[in-house]
């Protein structure tokens, strides 16, 4: 559709009186992107946002269903139904207060978020079309929103109470611990290992997923309200938690670090020089820069002619689609279940391709093989079949024996998830964890130690940014609750 | 908040030293570990240098470094008074101290520096120090004074014998393997393949050898796995769970590898910052 005919279409609709057909019949509006060959050689956003047409659009399509099944969907709960109402009507400053009171980082969540197994999935429009693909695209129009340059709120701070909340690590859970903490009044300080602030967001997800600016945003709006941040600060290294509560005077702890520690095969050859995790090459890419290694940054990376990349999820297509970027003639994405299996979001899947990522499904490597100078210089692999459905409801992959055979690269990525790492463990007697290494918490995010919260990757597994956010807002509301307690005490 | 440095000087053509202003890590730091820095927080590329002394009250830490490529080169050119980003630390695990007997600590080149701190530590506890210190030149001998004053021997060798013994390290090493009194344990810093061939002199006498790696890390807190190696088949990661190691169970071959790993990038790194310093009148 051109933007003349999209335009036409929006003026046909009788908005004040829509009836459902009405809506059926407006077509899913597509997401307008960068050109797929332009974008192999540059690290700008490929997704480039909806117009207002397409939003207001888009919006028309939803059914204003009165149960609004979208909303159970939503791990954090947003009105979606009057969001879109309100882009519907043309009041964006309506739709955006409305995602506001659940969420604090719709342009983040706009475009990370895997709607098509939360919000989107149980769509009624979806569901009648039989394709969750032809969805209201929510997460779209809230980014759309986000996006818009509306005046940044910053939200208002109640009286300082005196009280001392650290925040350890500066992911989404963390920025919205802070935040919401902040609101009631105490004095908070984020603890950040890297010099940067905004954790996976900012080292992992790429610029042109994700690009920095917005979470730069955030972390500004954080400073405005008076968040205090300290940046290369290993907490268990540079200072203990039990020094911050007992010498630091800190009345309450939340931890966010994330997951942490990278996951290997266990095959061999996998110490081979060429052999990366996902997270060391894309924190030298993202996090350093190296992209633009010898044009100002310093840190170097690979520059890969054949990869593979091993793995399916979002991180495994941000892996591929950088090495992409980084000039590899070939990427090959390996990954042991079929394509329906994959976790990554459906999107980057299809980005993925269009970018000329090869996907080797049904494969698995056995072992890398090196040469005289250990440098890679091919994989062996297995071909799987998938079997009966294991715990986590997907097939099962089960190799084929003597199946094997080889694939000639440069490079392999290991992009097969994140475990916890052990340093808080390692450093805090008291707080328990499950045989997994992740911190226990109840219902409202406390752990085995009083005073002390946890939530996102640490908690959950590898798990989403919503969901991570969603453990902050639940863990900030105990925390303000517990510190309002210990006031009264005292 | 970033950190100042209090003083600079060189050590030798390649070598300097400075305090810097850090004061959480002078407080927290143990023999053993070590800081991450960049000079800058936009492009700097994030070295790991070793906590070679700290001052608690005075609030600093001390950092001596080898200037081999582009960062350490920068460092090198920067003055007193003028300001590192970001340094963060301490990381990795502290050096396992205890009174053993009689130990012997082993430095080659820059590996002086890291095996100050520790060779202290040991002394302190009450061991017989005996220490080796190998050069390839004279020149470039650095710390001779400090070894000498907490060493019940020292025993120094260069490559060209313009100073101390003409001998490789691991001559005097394996004389003192052979003594009646050999000592209960090594402590090897130096280049990979000067701690490799230390490993096999000690090994035949089975005297238990610790070793420092110095991997190419990023992170350092464990995130990326760049700064893998094997120990006895097995990765491991330096910057968490080193950066000592058994040096009987490093694959020392695989290290010096991956040490290459960017070899072509970093010489030209270097050889642009070469030239530019050179436009701007830094090596006159
Ligand atoms: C490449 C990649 C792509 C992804 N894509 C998506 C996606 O598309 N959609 C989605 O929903 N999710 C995605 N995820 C997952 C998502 O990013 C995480 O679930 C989420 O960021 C977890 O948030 P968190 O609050 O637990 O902290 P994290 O974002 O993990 O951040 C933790 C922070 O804590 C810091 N830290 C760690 N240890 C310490 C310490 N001891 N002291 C001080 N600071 C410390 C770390 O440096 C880090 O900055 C992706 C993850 C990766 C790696
Ligand atoms: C735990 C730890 C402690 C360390 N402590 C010290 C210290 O106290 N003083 C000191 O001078 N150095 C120390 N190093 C080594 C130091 O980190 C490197 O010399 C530095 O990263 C080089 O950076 P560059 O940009 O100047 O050179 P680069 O351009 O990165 O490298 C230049 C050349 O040096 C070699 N090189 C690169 N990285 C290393 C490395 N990690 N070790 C040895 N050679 C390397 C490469 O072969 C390369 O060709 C330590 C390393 C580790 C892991
Ligand atoms: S440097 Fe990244 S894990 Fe050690």
């Amino acid at each position: 559709m051109t933007d003349e005919e999209r335009q036409e279409l929006l003026k046909k609709q009788k908005t004040d009186k829509l009836t459902p057909a009405d809506r059926y019949k407006i077509p899913p509006q597509d997401m307008p992107e960068q050109d797929p060959v332009k974008r192999r050689s540059n690290v700008n956003e490929v997704a480039t946002g909806y117009t207002e047409t397409h939003a207001r659009l888009e919006a028309m399509r939803c059914l204003q269903c009165k149960k609004a099944p979208c909303i159970k969907g939503c791990p954090v709960q947003i009105k979606i139904q009057d969001f879109v109402a309100a882009i519907c009507d043309g009041d964006f400053k309506k739709a955006l207060a409305v995602i506001k009171e659940n969420s604090l980082l719709p342009a983040v969540c706009g475009r990370v978020c895997p709607q098509e197994v939360q919000c989107q999935q149980t769509c009624t429009v979806g569901l009648k079309f039989k394709d969750p693909t032809k969805a209201v695209s929510i997460g779209r129009l809230e980014r759309f929103v986000a996006d818009l340059d509306q005046e940044e709120i910053i939200p208002t701070v109640a009286p300082e109470t005196g009280m001392k909340v650290a925040v350890i690590g500066s992911g989404p859970g963390g920025i919205v611990t802070a935040a919401d903490t902040r609101r009631a009044g105490h004095d908070v300080t984020i603890f950040e290992a890297f010099h940067k602030t905004g954790g996976v967001l900012v080292y992992g997800i790429p610029e042109f997923r994700l690009p920095k600016a917005i979470v730069q945003k955030e972390i500004d709006v954080l400073t405005e309200m008076g968040v205090k941040i300290v940046c290369n600060f290993v907490v268990g290294r540079t200072r203990t938690i039990e020094q911050l509560m007992k010498e630091d005077g800190f009345d309450a702890v939340y931890i966010g670090v994330g997951a942490g520690l990278p996951r290997f095969m266990g095959i061999e050859g996998e110490s081979l020089v060429g052999v990366f995790s996902a997270n060391e090459y894309l924190t030298r890419a993202n996090l350093m820069k190296a992209y633009d290694f010898g044009k100002g940054a310093d840190t170097p990376i690979v520059r890969s002619k054949k990869v593979a990349v091993i793995g399916g999820g979002n991180v495994a297509m941000d892996s591929a689609r950088t090495a992409v970027r980084l000039g590899a003639e070939k990427v090959y994405l390996v990954y042991r279940r079929t394509e329906k299996e994959m976790p990554a979001r459906i999107e980057e899947v299809h980005h993925a391709k269009q970018e000329g990522v090869e996907f080797h499904i049904l494969q698995s490597p056995k072992r890398v093989i090196g040469d005289q100078n250990s440098r890679v210089t091919a994989i062996e692999c297995l071909k799987y079949r998938l079997g009966e459905p294991d715990e986590s409801g997907r097939r099962r992959p089960i190799p084929i024996e003597g199946s094997e055979f080889q694939i000639d690269v440069d490079t392999c990525i290991i992009a097969i998830g994140n475990i916890a790492n052990p340093l808080i463990r390692q450093t805090t007697a008291g707080l328990e964890f499950n045989k997994w290494g992740n911190i226990l918490v109840d219902e409202n995010c406390k752990t085995s130690l009083d005073g002390v919260y946890a939530g996102g990757d640490i908690v959950l597994g590898a798990a989403t940014v919503i969901l991570a956010m969603g453990q902050g807002r639940i863990a900030a509301a105990a925390i303000n609750d517990y510190l309002a307690k210990k006031k009264q005490k005292s | 908040m970033s950190h100042k440095i209090v003083s600079k000087r060189k050590l030798s053509e390649n070598v300097f030293t400075a305090e810097i202003e850090a004061s959480l890590i002078a407080q927290a730091g143990k023999p053993g570990q070590f800081v991450i820095i960049s000079i800058n927080s936009e492009y700097s590329e994030r070295i790991p240098l070793t906590i070679a002394d700290a001052d608690p009250e005075k609030g600093t830490i001390r950092l001596i470094w080898q200037r081999v490529g582009k960062t350490t080169a920068e460092l090198a050119d920067m003055k007193a008074d003028e300001k590192i980003a970001n340094v963060v630390g301490p990381l990795g695990k502290p050096t396992h101290i205890e009174n053993l007997g009689t130990v012997a600590c082993v430095g080659g080149g820059i590996g002086n520096a890291p095996l100050l701190p520790i060779t202290k530590a040991l002394k302190k506890a009450g061991n017989k120090i005996i220490s080796i210190l190998g050069a390839r030149t004279k020149d470039l001998l650095i710390l001779e004074d400090e070894f000498d004053r907490i060493s019940n021997e020292l025993i120094v060798t260069t490559d060209d014998g313009s100073y101390g013994r003409k001998a490789l390290v691991t001559e005097p090493l394996k004389e003192l393997c052979q003594r009646d009194q050999k000592p209960n344990q090594a402590f090897v810093i130096s280049p990979a393949i000067m701690m490799k061939f230390c490993c096999e002199v000690t090994r035949k006498f089975n005297i238990p050898t610790q070793v420092s790696l110095n991997t190419i890390m990023v992170d350092a807190t464990g995130m990326c796995g760049g700064c893998r190696v094997e120990i006895d088949g097995k990765p491991k990661f330096v910057c968490v769970d080193g950066p000592e190691f058994d040096g009987h169970k490093v694959n020392f071959d695989l290290m010096m590898k991956r040490l290459d790993a960017y070899k072509d990038q970093e010489q030209k790194a270097y050889e642009q910052y070469k030239e530019h310093r050179c436009k701007i009148g830094l090596d006159k």
